[in-house]
């Protein structure tokens, strides 16, 4: 397969970037989209060229390193995957694929691809934990959870943290993001006991920061990798106002 | 936002209420309820309300636009095209457009009643009647209340999430409440403007 | 360096951990204030000792090369996390866990330590339910478990597929908990790249900025490494592909002993290799084999769809030749099983380098629904990746390169031979000898981090208490810094034709072929050679482009590659001293009629610890001897 990519090249955070368009050749439908960076980066680092600079690490879907802005979609057009599982099989032969950082202002671009994501650990840090020291935990049958409760938390437990609900949002809102540790946390008799102070702490957290307003398109719902649910949003709400 | 967007919710089948009563023939009616509307002490503190819950969602909303365009300097090249329902993301849009039209209505009705602009409070039947017959205002009319639909239709299940009230079952029926209410409030207008516009 | 010493207490194994605890010097709260840690790498081992050490009340530094420390690659373990419950009552214990430990290490670890972990393995589960982290239920709202390879009782914990990231999230939390309360700082997109030592003693790191590629000096009065496992050495790993050696590498260099780095786990469940591209290979947890059926067909190059081929031409190969745990073996046995029949002709697709691991049996008997709430995620991740359904098909599965039971040596306190360097998790090799269980990792790390070295760090820093803030305009540091800088300028400067990952690649295929699932002494001589002759042409043919004082990922990876040659040696060379087969490490010259491994416990039953003599100077054995008190050494047999 050969394509066409137009892809954003920012030197450092400073400069002014600007689309630069690249050919790819001989790339196997079975490569993933990362793979058929590398492919270039290769090529572009063999020639003594600065390679495109995006995030990676674990490249199964689960460490949320990766994301990218293709065609109009974090991590492409296929839903439920990570850039790192997105298969070129999924694209046409030939095609032109539009290759964006991830725009939101508490998200400033570092380096091509590469986007400053600590605004996600400053709001982590904020309130998404659970007071307990190690050593003070009680035996962990002592508290039953009831099984609807704990895989549901389970569900909103599994966000990777990428960045995609931002990125996907028309206001990059991090509600989805936030929401779903909350609702983790709410959903279980551990975390309800400083449900209150940790709602507030995170809201206020990323208020502060810049992200925008939940205006409920649901494309982060659509967007999320992970399959994030909207009424995670609709919990955070909820525990938002009973916070008070 | 959402408190005061469901509330304006609650104040327009009351008004289209009202407005059925101009497809009588007899101008009596509709002049009686608009007044009654006016004067009765009740409906006063809910018109001061409603006036306080349209300026603070329309100020709000324009606000939290603003932050919103702020926290995205930079747009996408290739656009967004996340899968949504495709009015959501112009909400401003409808909004404002929305506003715009309740400006010109209230300088044909709501601010002769206060005396702000001429012409005769207690005749807004005739008034009504003029209007509808000009094609043009017909046209404007009928387009914003499409807007108003498309914005109606976003607005009344995001008030629901907005508030945190979310169900396993009664969210998908206010889903299609909102699918409803969204297609018949308007067409019940529009039905009015084009029934008197077309047929009388 | 003179004895190794291990510093295992005295007395019966059940008392010494509770005995050493007793009798540990203490550093008095308002001291411990005054003191600095540094903690590199945030996966469950170093993530949780960095929240515990400041819960403690230390000042800690903790560091990670990616954008956050939830995205290290503990967040990646999918199968469960083991505890001597018995919730089961099933007949598990503390001991049981111990002796499954001791046995599926093939009796290549410590007593002591072992029994350790083992102990602490409930606090383990305690503390992660305490902190939210959603383990699977049973209707009755109390904690549900699963069986794993290896073992004969249910007790792994788990989070769907997910555990490992359930588990990093919960570690990830309390250390930012300890963040908000300014007790840890955190310094991510920070590569470390040398160990400073002041009169023998670990005082800081060199770090580059990942993204400015500034030079850093960190001083503290101790090191934690917590850096993880040197998989990536044969390119396509289950690991995350920046996951490197070079941290444990330099301390090594510095005068940490290096131990058993040859005992490298090779995972039987990874999604196979489809293209040459490919820079990663998918773990597919080991759980799958508790209702996924191993198998290949009987006859040679049988190539028709695997639906196609009829019961009694499928060929169990697993439960054929170890009836008693038959597809839960542990994972080297699976691992050389699956590469034998391979190997023999009998590989499925199109390389031949697969067996199908099949549902059909198990989707029959439970129904979909039953097996979908198990693997659920597995299955889709499976048909993302193949674009196959394992609802309908076998899924095809290979052996991948996983696990380093290998790592810096520590003793009991999980120091390191340089005072005051601590090593932790997968960075260390104490706990699972030759070959490690599943289920296992997680524990491991996690009693290392939260129960474990918070203890022990205590009995070094109590006489460091009037040491001041260590400087770091001292010439140990400038001179640790030079050398960052000029191998960094050295490798920018080669300016040759190759690609570091190309390099890495090619490496990775040595290793593989020559030193991977099984090793013979010839292969071996001859991976030695290779690897000096590669590494020879790395240093004249590299190619990084840009500088060295910007973001440049092209350069991290020629400083990870370049480690790696050096460690590959090393690795060649433990393989070739230990001329026995002990668990992962499978010398072809020492095995049993049936194909077996055969130990030789008369000459080898030691920690082979590697000290590091200087550029160019072989490496000098220190031989760690190991004594069985409790268990009496048995041929580890799954039959």
């Amino acid at each position: 397969m050969k394509f066409t990519l137009k892809i954003w090249r920012q030197k450092n955070a400073e400069a002014k970037g600007a689309f630069v368009t690249y050919r790819v050749e001989e790339i196997s439908p079975e490569m993933s989209f990362l793979e058929m960076l590398d492919a270039l980066n290769k090529k572009l680092a063999a020639e003594d060229n600065d390679p495109v600079a995006f995030d990676h690490d674990c490249r199964e879907g689960i460490c949320g390193s990766c994301g990218m802005y293709i065609n109009g979609h974090p991590h492409g057009p296929v839903p439920a995957v990570t850039t790192c599982h997105l298969s070129m099989r999924h694209f046409r032969d030939g095609e032109t694929i539009w290759i964006e950082p991830w725009r939101a202002k508490p998200f400033p671009v570092i380096k091509d691809l590469i986007v400053d994501r600590s605004a996600f650990d400053k709001i982590q840090s904020a309130g998404g934990f659970i007071s307990v020291n190690t050593g003070a935990a009680p035996e962990a049958n002592s508290i039953p959870v009831r099984k609807k409760d704990s895989d549901e938390a389970f569900d909103s437990s599994i966000c990777i943290g990428c960045g995609a609900c931002v990125a996907a949002c028309k206001n990059a809102s991090a509600m989805l993001f936030v929401s779903a540790k909350i609702s983790q946390l709410a959903l279980l008799p551990q975390g309800r006991v400083e449900a209150k102070e940790r709602v507030r702490a995170m809201v206020e957290k990323m208020d502060e920061l810049g992200f925008g307003n939940c205006s409920n398109t649901g494309a982060c719902e659509a967007e999320c990798p992970k399959e994030i649910k909207l009424t995670n949003i609709a919990r955070l709400n909820r525990e938002y106002y009973k916070a008070f | 936002m959402a408190l005061a967007g469901l509330f304006l919710l609650l104040f327009l089948p009351v008004h289209l209420i009202i407005n059925l009563m101009l497809l009588s023939n007899d101008p009596e009616p509709f002049n009686r309820a608009a007044h009654f509307m006016a004067s009765f002490p009740l409906v006063k503190i809910f018109e001061i309300i409603l006036i306080l819950a349209l300026l603070v969602h329309a100020a709000w909303g324009v606000y939290i636009q603003i932050c919103n365009w702020l926290a995205r300097p930079t747009a996408y090249a290739s656009g967004n095209k996340a899968p949504t329902v495709f009015f959501s993301k112009f909400m401003i849009w409808t909004g404002l457009s929305v506003l715009i039209f309740l400006v010109l209505h209230f300088f044909n009705f709501y601010f002769i009643r206060l005396g702000l602009v001429p012409g005769d409070p207690k005749d807004f039947y005739s008034v009504a009647y003029t209007l509808f017959s000009v094609p043009a205002y017909n046209y404007i009319y009928l387009f914003c209340f499409a807007l108003l639909g498309l914005h109606l239709y976003h607005a009344f299940y995001s008030a629901f999430q907005t508030l945190g009230l979310n169900h396993r079952i009664w969210s998908p029926v206010v889903n299609i409440a909102a699918l409803i209410y969204s297609i018949v409030i308007p067409l019940g207008f529009a039905f009015i403007s084009v029934a008197i516009w077309q047929f009388r | 360096m003179g004895e190794l010493v291990s510093k295992i207490p005295d007395g019966p194994l059940a008392q010494k951990w509770t005995k050493y605890k007793s009798s540990v010097k203490l550093v008095s709260p308002a001291n411990r204030k005054k003191l600095d840690i540094i903690v590199v790498g945030t996966g469950l081992a170093g993530a949780s000792a960095a929240s515990s050490l400041g819960e403690l009340g230390y000042n800690v530094k903790n560091f990670c090369y990616q954008d956050s420390p939830r995205r290290a690659h503990s967040v990646a373990a999918q199968g469960g996390i083991n505890a001597a419950k018995n919730y089961q009552n099933d007949g598990d214990s503390v001991y049981r866990l111990f002796l499954d430990m001791i046995k599926g290490g093939d009796y290549r670890a410590r007593e002591g330590n072992v029994y350790r972990v083992a102990e602490v393995s409930n606090d383990v589960i305690d503390h992660y339910t305490a902190l939210g982290v959603p383990f699977a239920r049973d209707y009755g709202g109390t904690l549900d478990t699963r069986s794993f390879g290896g073992v004969q009782v249910s007790r792994t914990f788990y989070a769907k597929g997910q555990t490992g990231q359930q588990c990093l999230l919960g570690c990830y939390s309390s250390l930012s908990r300890q963040v908000k309360k300014g007790s840890v700082k955190m310094y991510p997109r920070r590569e470390m790249l040398d160990l400073v030592v002041v009169d023998g003693r670990a005082r800081g790191i060199i770090t580059r900025n990942l993204i400015t590629g500034g030079i850093e000096r960190h001083s503290a009065h101790a090191v934690v490494l917590a850096t993880g496992g040197y998989g990536t050495i044969y390119y396509l790993s289950t690991l995350a592909v920046n996951s490197n050696a070079s941290a444990a590498w330099k301390a090594h260099k510095k005068g940490a002993f290096f131990a058993n780095p040859s005992f490298v786990q090779i995972h039987p469940t990874c999604v196979p290799q489809l293209n040459e591209f490919q820079s990663k290979l998918t773990l597919m947890s080991e759980s799958l084999r508790n209702d996924g059926r191993v198998w290949v067909p009987k006859s040679k190059g049988d190539k028709r769809p695997a639906n196609g081929i009829p019961e009694e031409e499928r060929d169990y190969f697993l439960e054929r030749r170890y009836p008693a745990f038959g597809n839960l073996v542990p994972r080297d046995v699976a691992s050389r099983a699956a590469k034998e029949r391979c190997d023999a002709g009998y590989g499925v697709g199109e390389t031949g380098l697969a067996v199908n691991l099949d549902f059909r049996d198990a989707i029959k008997k439970q129904g979909r629904k039953a097996i979908e709430n198990k693997y659920g995620n597995l299955f889709e991740m499976y048909k993302t990746i193949t674009g196959k359904d394992p609802y309908e098909e076998p899924m095809r599965i290979y052996p991948a390169g996983h696990y380093t039971m290998g790592g810096l040596w520590v003793d009991y306190e999980l120091m390191t031979t340089i005072p005051g360097l601590y090593a932790v998790g997968e960075s260390n090799f104490s706990d699972h000898g030759a070959n490690r269980l599943g289920a296992s990792s997680l524990m491991q790390a996690a009693a290392d981090g939260y129960f474990i070295l918070p203890n022990t760090i205590s009995n070094y820093l109590a006489d460091q208490i009037r040491v001041p803030a260590i400087p770091t305009d001292t010439p140990e540091f400038d001179e640790a810094e030079k050398g960052v800088t000029e191998i960094l300028n050295r490798l920018i400067s080669i300016k040759g034709k190759e690609t570091a990952s190309s390099f890495h690649k090619r490496l990775g295929k040595i290793m593989w072929d020559h030193c991977g699932m099984s090793r013979n002494e010839a292969g071996l001589k001859k991976a030695l050679g290779l690897i000096r002759e590669l590494r020879e042409e790395f240093w004249q043919n590299l190619i990084v482009p840009g500088s060295v004082d910007e973001l440049n990922m092209e350069l991290e990876k020629a400083g990870r590659v370049a480690d790696y040659f050096e460690l590959a040696e090393l690795l060649v060379m433990d393989a070739l001293n230990r001329k026995e087969s002990c668990g992962a490490h499978f010398r072809e010259e020492y095995q049993t009629p049936d194909g077996e491994a055969q130990r030789n416990d008369a000459e080898y039953t030691y920690v082979a610890a590697w000290e590091f003599t200087g550029e160019g100077k072989p490496h000098k054995l220190h031989r760690e001897e190991l004594k069985f008190e409790e268990v009496e050494m048995k041929v580890r047999s799954y039959k």
